[in-house]
C-alpha cells in the first residue's frame, strides 16, 4: 500500500510557525513556510536540519506552497530561500505574492531595527526570493514536474488565501491554510468541490468554539467601541496591516456615517494607502458584493478614517486607533500600548488571536502587570476586551468543510493539543474517518489504497454494457468483464481476447471438449431442443441463450440434439476450456434430467 | 467524432462537435454584417435620415414595401430595426447541447440565441473577463439598438422581393433567418448561465473529458480549448494572438499534439499590420488634432480601446498635444474602464508587474484621475456636455455606424472636412459603413488593428502544434481552381473544411477507455512474458462504472452452485503430443495411443471412452460425462500448453 507521510516542522498542536512536510508518491512538497512570533530565537523558524543535516536542501523537496501572507505562514521563506539555500520552484496566490514581501519587510525592520537583531534576512533577500516565486490563479491545475499537480481554491481568510489540492499519481491531499467559512464584510467563504482527497490537513484554530451570530460580534464591537469614546477614552485597536484591518475600517466607516459621529478615527500606519490600493486592484479576490458596487463606488476609500501621525498618542480626548502589529509583540501598536495601558478610561480590543509569549496574549489571560526587556513594568488598568475576528473556521466551519470535499483522512494542524483532541473526537465520531494531530517532529503515516490508470479495450466495455443493458435494470447487479492484462512498457491495459491475438499477431489455440448425453424423448429433436432451452433459461439466471432449430448456444457452450423422431436422442454438449464451469454445469445439468 | 459548423463568418465562429456521445457547442459568435443593410439609428432624430427619399423598385407597385426601402447617395437601405445573423439553428438541436465553450468575449454575443427560449438545459463556460466584458459588449449593443430614435419598426416585406433589388441588398444572405436582437431580459438570463473558469482549470465535462481554458494572447480572458479524454485531445484555437499586446501571451505549450485541431477566427485584415495601423492612427490623429479638428474612432467598449488610450495619449503628449481631451462614451464606459483595473492575473507580465508596485495595470485610471480621459454613458450626458471641449479624441460605438453615440457624431461633423473618423474595428468594411452619411466631407482612414493570428502567423503555429487533424472553415483554405489565390492554410494534414450548415467526420478513432485498477486485483494477476517486452495474463474484473468513470476491482466470488463466466486463457500453440501422453499417464490415465496424421494426431486413451484431436488451432476431447476424468484431461492438456 502506498503511504502519505506528514511531518510538522511547525503547527503540530500549535499555533505559528506553520510548517508542514508532505510525502507521497515520491515528491516532497513543503506547505507554508512560517515563522513563530512568541520567539526571538532560532526556535522562531521551523528546523530545517530535520529535512537534511548538512548539504543542499533544494534537492530533498519538490516544492513550497505558501497558503496566504500571514507571517505564520510566509515568514520564513526569505530565511529558506536565501540563507538555507532552497532554490526549487515556490508557490502562491497573485495577492499573497504582492503583499508578503511588505509584511516581511516591515517584520525585519522591526526584528532588526527596533531590536537590533542581527543573522536576519536583509530587504534585499526579500526581493530576491519573491522574484522566485511563481504566482498562480484560483482553480489553475499546475504541473509542478510530470506527476505533481496542484489547485488552488478559494480559502476567504485574508485578500489572497488559499487551500491547496495536491496530487501525485492517484493520491491526493487537500491543504487548507487558514480558511473561513462565513463571508464577512470584504471577503468570502472558503469554498472548495467535492474532490474527495485522500487526505484533508486542515487548521483547527477555533476547534472548539461555535461563535454566535457575525452581525451579534460585530454589534458588541461598535458599542464598546462607542461607549468608550463617549466617556473621553481611547480606543486601541491592534491589528495587522492587513486583513482584519480593512473589514474592521469599513465596519466603522458605516458605523460612523450612520450614527454621525466626530470623534477622529486614525489608522496608524504608513501602509494604509498602499494596502488599500491592494485592495482596489484585487477587488476580484473580495467578496460578492464590493465586487458588485466597485465601480460605483470603492469600499476601501475611507471618509472617516485619517492617517495616524506618533504625535497623537498624547493627544487629549477620545479617538479610535488602528495600529499594527496585532499581537501587541512590538512597533506602534506596543508603544500606545505602554502610554494608554495605566488609564482607566482607554481599551484595548483584541480582534484576533494572539501567539503565546506575545504581551498580547498575556493581557489576554488577564495580566496585570506587564513586564518589558529593559524591565520596564506597566499596569494594565485599562479595559482589554477580546472580540473573535479573526477569520478562522470555527468547529462547524471545519466539519462543514470536511463535508464539502469528502476526505479518507483528516490531520489537524495550526491549533492546541487539548482543542484538536476534542474536535478529532467529534470527527472521527461524526464521518467515521481516522483523523490524526501529529505533533512537530512526530512523522504521520496515512496508508491510502493503490489505484493503477488501465486502458480498457471499448470492445470488451460495449460488449459487457450490451450484456448488461438487455437484462432488467437492478442497481445491485455485479458487472463483471473478463479480458487479457497486457503489460508493456510499464502500461497497462485490458484487451478482448481476440484483439490480444491480433496485437501479437498469434492464432489462438483453442481446446474444446465434448461429451454426448443419450436422451429417450419421442418427438422431433427440434422440440427436444425447446425443452431443454425452458429448462437452462429456468437454471441459468443472467446468461444470454440462443437458440436456432436443434442447437442452443450459451456463451461458447452448444448444446446440438441429434437423433430420428421416435427415438433416443443423442444431445452432444460442447464448450472450450474456459468455459468449463458453465459447460460442466449444463453437462450435470442434462445428465441429471436423463436419470 | 463529428463537427458541425453553423456560422457563417469565419471570425465569429460557432461549431458543435460530438464527441462521446456529448455535443459541444464551441463559441457561438453574432455575425453583424447584415446590420449594414439598415439605416442607422440615430440617438436623436435626425432630419436628414428622415428625408431620405423612398425607394421603389422599377416597374413594381407592392404597396406592402412602402417606406421599407429608402435610398442615399444611389444604395438602398432597409429603414427597420437592425436584424443580425445568429448561428444556423436547424443543423442542430439547442436543446440537446450539454456544454458551450466560450473562447473570447467577441465570439459569445449569440448566447441568448442559443440558450434562451429553446430548452438548452446545458452548461456554459467561460473565464470570468469573457463573461464581464462580453456582458459589457452585449449590454451595449442591446441599449444602443432599443435606445436609438427612428427605425420604423419591423420592414419584412423587402426579403420577399430580393430579386428586383439592387446590390448589395440583393446579396444579403438568407435575410430571412436574421433576427432582431434579444431583449435585456434574455441577455441577463443567459449571462447567468456562465459559469466561470480560470486558465488551465481542468473542466470535467460530464465525466467523459476534461476542457481546460488556456490563454490565446488575443484580449483579456480570451481563451483557447483543450478537449483531452485519455486517450484523444481536441484543440479549439480561436482568436489568438502570438503579438505582444495587454493580455497574458498565448499558451501553446497546451495545443501541441491534438488529434484534431479547429481553427478559426483569425485575422479579418490580413493585408494590414497592427503595429503599422497603430501608428497610423497616432499620425492621423495628430495631424487632425494640430489643424483644430476632432477625431471620432468608432470602437467596441473594451479590448483593443485600451491599447489605443495608452498609445494616443503617449502620442500626443510627445505631438505637444497633451491637453487634448479624450472622450470614452458608452453606456459600460466607466465599468469597462474600472474593471479592466482589477483584471491583474489576466494581464501579460510587464502590466502585472505594476500591481505589485501596487499601481493600475493599465494607464487609462491615470488618465482619468488627471482628467485627461473623461467617459460618459452617453452625449446627452449634462456633466458631458458642460465639459464638451474640441478638438478631442472621441472613442464610442458602434463601429458599424448603424446605432450608438458614434452615429451623431458622424451626422454633426460629417460635413466639416477638419474633422476625422478612422476605424481600427476590423469587423465591418469601412466604405459600408460610411455608405448612408455619403456626401461626406471629414476625412476618413482605415487603421485596422486586429492583432489576431494572421496567415502566415497561423501557418506556423499549425507547423509548430502538430496536429493529427486539422478542421477549418473553408474560407482559410485556398481559393477553388480558377479564382484568384488567396492567402490561406496549407497544412500536410488531413484538413476537413467546414461551411455553414455542414457537418464533417473527424479521424479520430476511440479504442480504449480509460479504466483504474485496484491494488488488490493488481496483486492477484500474475502476468507471463508472452514475448520480450510484452507480459499478459487473463483477468476477471467486477466493473463498477460510476459517473462514467470505470474502475476494476477483484470480482467477487461466485454464488455456489451457479456457473460463471472465467477469465478467456490464451493458448498459443497445440500441445506438445509426446508431452501430452506423459503428461496424461502421471494423472492416471495411461495407455494413450497416438495415431498421427497430415494435420495432426489424434490420442486415444480407450480404457475412458476418450478421444483427443490435436491440430494446429485446435484441440478437441470427446470424453464421457465423467468430470473427473475430464479435470485430469484438463489439467494433463494445461501441463503441456504453452500459454497465457
Amino acid at each position: 500500500m502506498p503511504d502519505i507521510k506528514i511531518t510538522p516542522l511547525g503547527a503540530g498542536q500549535d499555533v505559528g510557525r506553520s510548517c508542514i512536510l508532505l510525502s507521497m508518491g515520491g515528491k516532497n512538497i513543503m506547505l507554508d513556510c512560517g515563522m513563530h512570533m512568541g520567539y526571538n530565537d532560532e526556535r522562531r523558524f521551523p528546523d530545517f536540519s530535520y529535512i537534511v543535516p548538512e548539504g543542499p536542501i533544494t534537492s530533498q523537496i519538490d516544492c513550497v506552497i505558501i497558503s496566504h501572507f500571514h507571517l505564520d505562514h510566509c515568514g520564513a521563506l526569505p530565511y529558506m530561500s536565501e540563507m538555507v539555500g532552497y532554490t526549487g520552484p515556490i508557490y502562491m496566490t497573485h495577492p499573497t505574492k504582492a503583499i508578503a514581501p511588505i509584511l516581511l519587510e516591515d517584520m525585519r525592520k522591526v526584528a532588526v531595527e527596533r531590536k537590533g537583531e542581527s543573522n536576519f534576512f536583509t530587504s534585499q533577500m526579500i526581493k530576491d526570493c519573491i522574484k522566485k516565486v511563481t504566482a498562480v490563479t484560483l482553480h489553475q491545475s499546475v504541473m509542478v514536474d510530470n506527476e505533481l499537480e496542484i489547485k488552488a481554491y478559494y480559502a476567504g481568510h485574508v485578500l489572497g488565501a488559499a487551500m491547496f489540492w495536491i496530487r501525485v499519481g492517484s493520491q491526493s491531499v487537500v491543504y487548507t491554510g487558514d480558511y473561513n467559512m462565513t463571508p464577512d464584510r470584504h471577503l468570502g467563504a472558503a469554498w472548495i468541490d467535492k474532490c474527495r482527497p485522500d487526505l484533508l490537513i486542515t487548521e483547527s484554530t477555533y476547534a472548539t468554539t461555535i461563535r454566535d451570530s457575525k452581525r451579534c460580534r460585530e454589534r458588541d464591537f461598535l458599542k464598546k467601541v462607542h461607549e468608550c469614546v463617549e466617556k473621553g477614552g481611547k480606543v486601541l485597536i491592534p491589528v495587522f496591516a492587513l486583513g482584519r484591518a480593512q473589514e474592521l475600517c469599513i465596519l466603522l466607516e458605516t458605523y460612523w456615517e450612520r450614527m454621525n459621529l466626530k470623534y477622529p478615527v486614525y489608522f496608524a500606519l504608513g501602509l494604509t494607502e498602499k494596502a488599500n490600493n491592494y485592495y482596489k486592484m484585487f477587488i476580484t479576490w473580495t467578496n460578492q458584493k464590493i465586487r458588485k458596487t466597485f465601480v460605483q463606488r470603492n469600499m476601501f476609500d475611507f471618509k472617516h478614517i485619517k492617517p495616524f501621525d506618533k504625535s497623537y498618542i498624547d493627544n487629549p480626548g477620545a479617538m479610535v486607533v488602528f495600529a499594527t502589529p496585532g499581537m501587541l509583540h512590538a512597533g506602534l501598536s506596543l508603544n500606545i500600548f505602554k502610554k494608554w495601558a495605566p488609564y482607566e478610561q482607554n481599551m484595548v480590543i483584541m480582534p484576533g488571536f494572539c501567539v503565546q509569549g506575545t504581551v498580547g496574549h498575556k493581557i489576554l489571560n488577564g495580566a496585570k502587570k506587564v513586564e518589558f526587556e529593559n524591565r520596564q513594568v506597566v499596569e494594565v488598568k485599562m479595559a482589554v476586551e477580546y472580540m473573535s475576528f479573526s477569520a478562522h473556521a470555527d468547529a462547524k466551519g471545519i466539519m462543514q468543510l470536511i463535508q464539502y470535499c469528502e476526505p479518507k483522512n483528516v490531520l489537524l494542524v495550526h491549533g492546541e493539543a487539548q482543542k484538536m483532541e476534542f474536535l478529532k473526537d467529534k470527527i472521527e465520531k461524526e464521518f467515521k474517518i481516522n483523523c490524526y494531530m501529529p505533533a512537530n517532529g512526530e512523522t504521520c503515516t496515512i496508508n491510502t489504497p493503490t489505484k493503477i490508470p488501465i486502458d480498457v479495450s471499448l470492445r470488451l466495455l460495449k460488449a459487457e454494457a450490451v450484456r448488461y443493458n438487455a437484462q432488467p435494470p437492478d442497481p445491485k447487479r455485479r458487472r463483471v468483464v473478463n479480458g487479457i492484462l497486457c503489460v508493456r512498457d510499464n502500461r497497462l491495459s485490458l484487451l478482448d481476447i481476440d484483439e490480444m491475438c491480433d496485437e501479437i499477431g498469434i492464432n489462438r489455440h483453442i481446446i474444446r471438449f465434448t461429451s454426448t448425453v443419450r436422451f429417450e424423448d419421442p418427438g422431433p429433436s427440434v422440440k427436444t431442443a425447446e425443452k431443454l432451452k425452458t429448462l437452462l433459461s429456468e437454471k441459468l439466471e443472467g446468461w444470454t441463450i440462443t437458440i436456432s432449430e436443434a442447437n442452443i448456444s450459451v456463451e461458447s457452450v452448444l448444446i446440438k440434439v441429434e437423433g430420428e423422431e421416435d427415438s433416443t436422442k443423442n444431445i452432444y454438449v460442447s464448450w472450450t476450456n474456459q468455459d468449463e464451469d458453465l459447460g460442466s454445469y449444463i453437462l450435470g445439468l442434462l445428465q441429471s434430467m436423463v436419470q | 467524432m463529428k463537427l458541425y459548423c453553423l456560422s457563417n463568418d469565419a471570425a465569429k465562429p460557432c461549431f458543435v462537435l460530438s464527441f462521446k456521445e456529448l455535443l459541444i457547442m464551441l463559441d457561438c459568435g453574432l455575425s453583424a454584417h447584415s446590420v449594414l443593410n439598415f439605416l442607422p439609428l440615430p440617438p436623436v432624430p435626425s432630419t436628414r435620415l428622415a428625408s431620405l427619399p423612398n425607394y421603389t423598385p422599377p416597374h413594381l407597385n407592392d404597396p406592402l414595401l412602402e417606406g421599407e426601402l429608402k435610398e442615399c447617395c444611389g444604395r438602398v437601405f432597409v429603414d427597420s430595426i437592425p436584424e443580425f445573423c445568429p448561428p444556423l439553428d436547424k443543423v442542430v438541436d439547442f436543446s440537446q447541447l450539454d456544454v458551450i465553450l466560450i473562447s473570447n468575449y467577441t465570439c459569445m454575443m449569440a448566447l441568448p440565441f442559443i440558450t434562451e427560449d429553446t430548452g438548452f438545459k446545458g452548461q456554459v463556460y467561460a473565464t470570468e473577463p469573457t463573461l464581464q466584458i462580453g456582458r459589457f459588449y452585449l449590454e451595449e449593443l442591446a441599449e444602443w439598438v432599443s435606445g436609438g430614435a427612428g427605425g420604423a419598426g419591423a420592414a419584412r416585406r423587402w426579403k420577399e422581393l430580393l430579386h428586383v433589388l439592387p446590390a448589395p441588398l440583393a446579396l444579403a444572405a438568407r435575410p430571412r433567418s436574421w433576427r432582431r436582437l434579444f431583449s435585456a431580459a434574455a441577455l441577463s438570463r443567459a449571462l447567468a448561465r456562465v459559469r466561470v473558469v480560470g486558465y488551465d482549470e481542468r473542466v470535467d465535462v460530464y465525466g467523459a473529458l476534461d476542457a481546460t481554458a488556456v490563454s490565446s494572447g488575443f484580449c483579456l480572458g480570451s481563451a483557447n480549448w483543450v478537449l483531452r479524454s485519455a486517450h484523444e485531445k481536441v484543440a479549439y484555437v480561436s482568436g489568438s494572438s502570438t503579438l505582444t499586446t495587454h493580455p497574458r501571451p498565448i499558451n501553446q505549450a497546451a495545443l501541441r499534439g491534438a488529434d484534431v485541431l479547429v481553427l478559426a477566427a483569425l485575422t479579418q485584415t490580413p493585408a494590414h499590420n497592427p503595429d503599422h495601423m497603430l501608428g497610423d492612427l497616432c499620425v492621423h490623429a495628430t495631424v487632425t488634432l494640430r489643424a483644430g479638428g476632432s477625431v471620432l474612432c468608432p470602437v467596441y467598449p473594451s479590448g483593443v480601446l485600451y491599447d489605443l488610450l495608452e498609445c494616443l495619449s503617449a502620442h500626443l503628449d510627445t505631438a505637444g498635444l497633451a491637453g487634448v481631451p479624450l472622450y470614452v462614451v458608452s453606456p459600460v464606459a466607466d465599468s469597462s474602464l474600472a474593471y479592466s483595473n482589477i483584471l491583474a492575473e489576466w494581464v501579460s507580465v510587464g502590466k502585472q508587474a505594476r500591481v505589485y508596485l501596487p499601481e493600475e495595470p493599465f494607464p487609462h485610471a491615470a488618465l482619468v484621475r488627471a482628467g485627461r480621459l473623461k467617459h460618459a454613458r452617453s452625449l446627452h450626458d449634462d456633466a458631458f456636455s458642460a465639459d464638451f471641449r474640441q478638438p478631442c479624441v472621441v472613442f464610442c460605438g458602434h463601429p458599424s455606424l448603424r446605432f450608438g453615440a458614434a452615429v451623431h457624431l458622424v451626422e454633426l461633423w460629417a460635413s466639416n472636412p477638419a474633422h476625422a473618423i478612422i476605424f481600427t474595428e476590423p469587423d465591418f468594411p469601412y466604405l459600408d459603413a460610411l455608405a448612408p452619411f455619403q456626401p461626406l466631407a471629414m476625412k476618413a482612414f482605415h487603421c485596422p488593428i486586429d492583432t489576431s493570428l494572421n496567415y502566415s502567423q497561423a501557418n506556423k503555429l499549425v507547423r509548430e502544434l502538430r496536429p493529427r487533424e486539422l478542421a477549418l472553415p473553408e474560407q482559410y483554405a485556398a481559393a477553388p481552381g480558377g479564382a484568384a489565390p488567396r492567402p490561406h492554410i496549407a497544412a500536410d494534414v488531413p484538413t476537413v473544411l467546414l461551411r455553414r450548415g455542414a457537418a464533417r467526420a473527424l479521424g479520430a478513432r476511440r479504442s480504449m477507455a480509460r479504466a483504474t485498477l485496484s491494488g488488490a486485483l493488481a496483486a492477484r494477476v500474475a502476468p507471463r512474458d508472452v514475448r520480450a517486452g510484452l507480459r499478459a495474463a487473463p483477468i476477471q474484473a467486477a466493473l463498477r462504472v460510476r459517473d462514467r468513470r470505470v474502475s476494476l476491482d477483484v470480482a467477487p466470488p461466485a454464488a455456489p452452485g451457479a456457473p460463471r463466466a472465467q477469465a478467456p486463457r490464451l493458448d498459443c500453440s497445440a500441445p506438445d503430443v509426446d508431452a501430452l501422453v506423459h503428461a496424461l499417464g502421471r494423472e492416471g490415465l495411461p495407455d494413450a495411443r497416438v495415431e498421427r496424421s497430415s494435420d495432426g494426431c489424434i490420442v486415444h486413451l480407450p480404457r475412458h471412452d476418450t478421444l483427443v484431436h490435436v491440430e494446429r488451432h485446435a484441440t478437441h476431447v470427446f470424453c464421457q460425462g465423467d468430470a473427473a476424468v475430464r479435470q485430469a484431461l484438463r489439467r494433463a492438456i494445461a501441463a503441456c500448453l504453452p500459454h497465457v
